[in-house]
């Protein structure tokens, strides 16, 4: 049998007839004997001190096995991280931090000794006022934590970039726009919450847990509780989704582990709830983002300009590309790019599906439509009219780059001639109907730490393994089809083994990096496989063959700049008495490069889209100034899209290979669809009803008459 | 959560006197609400007894016209109830705006009517809240305002009533049936709820063990071509910004009849009784609509975070009173 086709295939997941018998094991099912139960305490205020710890109410119910707080739990060796350390001193950082953990027979029991505990704080004043004009705004110094080059943001890029002279660029122009967008807060709520099991014997340690990468999370415990990495077990061959947020907040893990310390040899089990999800599991920071673009008579940019301000936490800094995409996305010979931080007594952000390239984009993309509309330009000739040949700033030739394609196929599928130029466009039994569209990148980075280990028996079925993760995006199945490919082999002559520690080391899900790095290592190891097979003349000697091999360095890396692109679509209705505004339709039409599975690759995509469109119309925690906490602390507060919320959405991709991003021909698909979707949709809007919504979400009070 | 006991009432009389002599103790109908609250320990009541078996299931014609719906009854059942839908249909719209299937196959009409405010500080036991702990503050009105009230507010309290059911309710005069430590008696929809300035705690006049055992609604001709409208933050799926139950009866150009009730706005499902007044006998007009729409929002005391809901109750109104009267020609 041969492996041709293999790749491209709309394969269905291999996985999936376990996921809908209920039979898939996520991390709080595996089934343990006699399991312990943990329920943490949360902080109440968000800045000071406890002073006091009352647990012996707590201590005295029958059933409760033992009260953790910073007084009696384990001294860790790295305690100064605070999405890994827990309980190392009584400093209270944020609404909502742990401070404490009750372990007990039955979760019940636990829940309700956890709130016997009283506690006592010294109360610090509360800081959560995210504004542009405070005098204290940082210049980030967020360690590079992806690959190995320093950098100010967490993508290793740096804060600041300027490339011509932008002022007096700005002073050239012979049109101006000059505006100022915001995005607030938005929460993770994968269908999974964090959840852990932990064992703790003398000899192991095993994890079972809901993560984006087994070998971080491994990495990043056996650090903090200062043992050898090889004494522990991270478990996770099923993630019920996760967007970011199971890659480096792992407190809820460390305090699994403490908890399975009080009682060595037992299992314990700990589930985050939804509201303490709101503030444990990270979220994406808050933005104010200036925009600035000059052009001359003709519409050709001239300058573009973005100063970002991004809120991020007392306790721990992060800091993310939002000016990345302004970098890359259309010529302009004086430019440049800012970020600065606002600290404030919030929970700790981390990375969320397009992390930095989704809330910047919202900007640069709404103000390249504000810009085209005020010189009565069409929003998409104005993009092509700016497209530049290389990479604005490193001057780098793109390893491949259709925008321009994706702006034209989507204009021809969604009838973009058709569109109206005036406002409002159209009115139907009382909604105000608009279109709009704006540009989507995401770049295909490629990580290190990849190792793929494949073994052949006599029989000719072929294992690969390597400890990458599926979060749902078709791991399981995607990277069967490359090793498939790869060996020349069929997909059911291949046993994929993935999201266990015992496999070799693996980058986390992230990045949209997965088929990129762990592909182009399965990728190597069937190259160095198939010749070994080949000095052995062709045959598999009787006790099998096994190769494992490193990820190999990619030498275009640093002669071509690498990132998929998009165009998305929107028609929005906005109904004219109430402001109500209805998605009906959205299309995207994408380069990622070659498809290796059409079917897991339009999931990615469309459910990119729908998630941008929670980001147009309805993610935002309330935070009350007040008292630092996120006010609309569950789902029925806290609003993302339900179905009833999305319309009809289309997911194109263009037929094109990348010739030096991967072997595969691939570039990355989870995140570029996230981009831009919410410019597109406040574009529509403004189109539909002329007001320019500039602060996400776009609710119904900013267009009421 | 708190651990309680749980009882299957053998009979009403037992039930009531059950719960009127212990504080402790509480109804428990679909515990859709409840069991949510005890949960969080907003309520934190010792013994619950289940009464769901107890009060009616039915829904049966009254002889003058109109129904005698059983406490019982579940959202589902009522709102697919062929004489709801087809003489009421603002009530039928109204329970299917709210919650999911899933939720309103367990609600029952009588836990609708008593659930408990959204307000999130008074769902936060770390939040000062007069409604949970009377005489420790309303945190929500220096708060996070987007779903306060903008009518029949006070100081104490500005929560709003969440149910979607009470709205249609309160437009069809439908009476509320009550078992009591004290007897049998009779409370009208539009006097259920109490004013927040006579203490938030309350928010029924309902005594403590007093059972809900049923509700009546008149019969009402103009009901039969009313509407339920629900505005709210997404498509499905959450409770109101503002939400009208409206109909409207027009004779030669002139309004010879008008129902209208607000949800999102108040602390109870608010009956806009000065519109109705403005309206009669008014030319069925777009302006007549505004200006009683405007009359009863007149006495709106908006906070800054929900002053976009006067105007969006007056556009709510006038274009329902508008597509009624549209849909008449
Ligand atoms: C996620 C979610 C979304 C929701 N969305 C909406 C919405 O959009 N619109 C809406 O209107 N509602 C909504 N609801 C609320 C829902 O309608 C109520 O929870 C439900 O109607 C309560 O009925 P129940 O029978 O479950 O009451 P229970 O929870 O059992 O009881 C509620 C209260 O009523 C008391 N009680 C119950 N029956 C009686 C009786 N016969 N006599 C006296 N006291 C009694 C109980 O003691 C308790 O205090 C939502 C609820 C949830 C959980």
């Amino acid at each position: 049998m041969s492996g041709r086709g293999a790749v491209g295939a709309p394969l269905d997941r291999v996985e999936g007839h376990l996921k809908v018998r209920g039979a898939a094991t996520y991390a709080n099912e595996w089934p343990v004997e006699n399991p312990a139960y943990l329920y943490p305490l949360l902080s109440t205020i968000a800045s000071g001190r406890v002073t006091g710890v009352d647990a012996s109410a707590a201590t005295a119910e029958p059933g409760v096995l033992g009260v953790l707080t910073h007084l009696n739990a384990p001294k860790l060796a790295w305690p100064n991280d605070p999405e890994v350390a827990a309980l190392q001193s009584g400093e209270v950082a944020f609404h909502g931090q742990f401070v404490g953990a009750v372990v007990a027979e039955s979760i019940e029991i636990a829940r309700y000794a956890a709130g016997l505990v009283t506690l006592e704080y010294e109360k610090r004043p509360v800081d959560v006022d995210m504004r542009a004009d405070r005098d204290d705004l940082l210049k980030p110094q967020h360690a590079a934590i992806f690959g190995s080059q320093p950098g100010d943001l967490q993508d290793g890029s740096s804060a600041d970039s300027a490339v011509g002279d932008f002022e007096a660029g700005m002073d050239s122009a012979i049109h101006t726009l000059d505006a100022t967008y915001s995005t607030p807060i938005q929460h993770h709520h994968p269908l999974e919450p964090h959840t852990a099991i932990a064992v703790w014997t003398d000899d192991e340690i095993t994890l079972y847990c809901s993560s984006q990468g087994v070998h971080l999370h491994r990495t990043l415990l056996a650090n903090a509780f200062g043992i050898d990495a090889s004494r522990i077990r991270v478990i996770s061959p099923h993630v019920g989704g996760a967007f970011g947020s199971k890659v480096f907040p792992v407190t809820w893990a460390t305090l699994a582990f403490m908890g399975a310390q009080l009682v060595p040899g037992r299992p314990v089990k700990f589930a985050l709830t939804r509201q303490q999800m709101f503030t444990l599991v990270g979220h994406r920071p808050a933005t104010i983002q200036r925009i600035r673009l000059g052009a001359d008579a003709d519409g050709r940019l001239v300058a573009l300009g973005h100063d970002v301000v991004q809120e991020t936490a007392r306790a721990k800094q992060y800091a993310e590309q939002t000016v990345a995409a302004s970098r890359l996305m259309y010529a302009a010979p004086h430019r440049r790019t800012t970020t600065r931080i606002a600290t404030l007594d919030l929970p700790v952000p981390t990375i969320m599906r397009g992390p930095g390239e989704a809330t910047g984009m919202f900007a640069l993309e709404s103000a390249m439509d504000e810009f085209a509309v005020s010189m009565g330009m069409d929003p998409i000739e104005f993009r092509v009219l700016n497209e530049p040949a290389v990479h604005p700033e490193s001057g780098l030739p793109f390893s491949s780059r259709h925008l321009v394609t994706c702006l034209r196929e989507g204009s021809r599928r969604f009838g973009w001639e058709h569109r109206a130029p005036a406002t409002p466009a159209r009115s139907e039994n009382g909604w105000l109907i608009g279109t709009g569209v704006a540009s989507s990148t995401y770049p295909s980075p490629r990580l290190p730490g990849n190792t793929a280990t494949i073994r052949v028996g006599a029989d000719g079925r072929h294992t690969v393994r390597i400890a990458a993760a599926d979060i749902g995006t078709g791991t399981w199945t995607t990277l069967a089809q490359i090793a498939a490919e790869a060996l020349d082999v069929a997909v059911e002559d291949v046993t994929l083994q993935i999201g266990d520690t015992d496999h070799p080391l693996a980058s986390s899900a992230g990045f949209s990096s997965g088929i990129n790095c762990w592909g182009t290592t399965i990728h190597a190891a069937a190259g160095e496989l198939r010749a070994a097979l080949n000095e052995n003349g062709g045959a598999v000697p009787d006790e099998g063959l096994e190769v494992t091999t490193d990820i190999p360095d990619n030498p275009y890396i640093a002669q071509y700049a690498m990132y998929s692109f998009g165009a998305q679509f929107a028609e929005v209705r906005v109904h004219e008495d109430t402001g109500e505004v209805r998605v009906p339709r959205l299309l995207g039409v994408f380069d990622v490069g070659r498809v290796i599975n059409p079917k897991t690759a339009r999931s990615q995509l469309l459910g990119g889209m729908t998630q941008g469109l929670s980001m147009a119309l309805h993610e935002a925690a309330a935070i009350d100034p007040r008292y630092g906490h996120v006010v609309n602390n569950d789902l029925g507060g806290y609003h993302f899209a339900a179905n009833a919320d999305v319309g009809s959405i289309e997911v194109h991709c263009l037929e094109e290979r990348d010739p030096y991003v991967n072997p595969m021909g691939s570039k990355g698909a989870g995140e570029v669809c996230i981009v831009g979707t919410a410019a597109a949709i406040a574009n529509a809007v403004c189109h539909a009803t002329g007001i320019r919504v500039r602060d996400l979400p776009i609710t119904l009070d900013k267009l009421l008459r | 959560m708190k651990p309680f006991t749980y009882q299957r009432a053998g009979d009403m009389s037992s039930a009531v006197a059950t719960v009127a002599e212990r504080p402790e103790a509480s109804f428990l109908a679909g515990g859709t609400n409840l069991v949510d609250l005890m949960k969080m320990e907003v309520l934190t009541p010792e013994l619950l007894v289940d009464v769901r078996h107890l009060v009616s299931h039915q829904i049966q014609d009254l002889p003058g016209g109109g129904l005698r719906i059983g406490a019982g009854v579940s959202n589902s059942e009522l709102a697919a109830d062929r004489r709801v839908r087809r003489g009421y249909p603002m009530l039928s719209q109204a329970i299917l705006a709210g919650a999911s299937y899933q939720l309103r196959n367990l609600a029952t009409v009588g836990g609708n009517f008593l659930q408990r405010t959204r307000c999130m500080y008074f769902r936060d036991v770390t939040m000062p809240c007069n409604k949970r702990e009377p005489g420790t503050g309303c945190s929500a009105r220096d708060g996070q305002q987007r779903d306060l009230a903008i009518l029949g507010a006070s100081k104490l309290c500005v929560a709003t009533h969440p149910s979607d059911m009470a709205v249609a309710m309160a437009a069809l005069d439908a009476v509320v049936h009550t078992v009591g430590p004290a007897g049998e008696r009779t409370v009208p929809v539009n006097r259920l709820y109490r004013s927040p300035s006579d203490g938030p705690e309350r928010d029924t006049v309902l005594d403590r063990g007093e059972l809900i055992t049923a509700v009546e609604i008149p019969a009402a001709p103009i009901a039969a071509r009313s509407r339920y409208r629900k505005v709210r933050d997404r498509a499905s799926y959450a409770f109101a910004l503002v939400s009208v139950a409206a109909a409207i009866e027009v004779g030669d150009g002139a309004v010879s009849g008008v129902r209208i009730a607000l949800g999102g706005v108040a602390h109870r499902p608010w009956r806009a009784t000065t519109a109705e007044r403005e309206l009669f006998g008014m030319p069925a007009t777009e302006e007549s609509f505004r200006a009683a729409a405007e009359a009863e929002l007149a006495a709106a005391w908006p906070l800054p975070g929900n002053a976009f809901k006067v105007p969006l109750a007056r556009n709510t109104v006038v274009g329902m009173l508008r597509a009624l009267t549209e849909e008449a020609r």
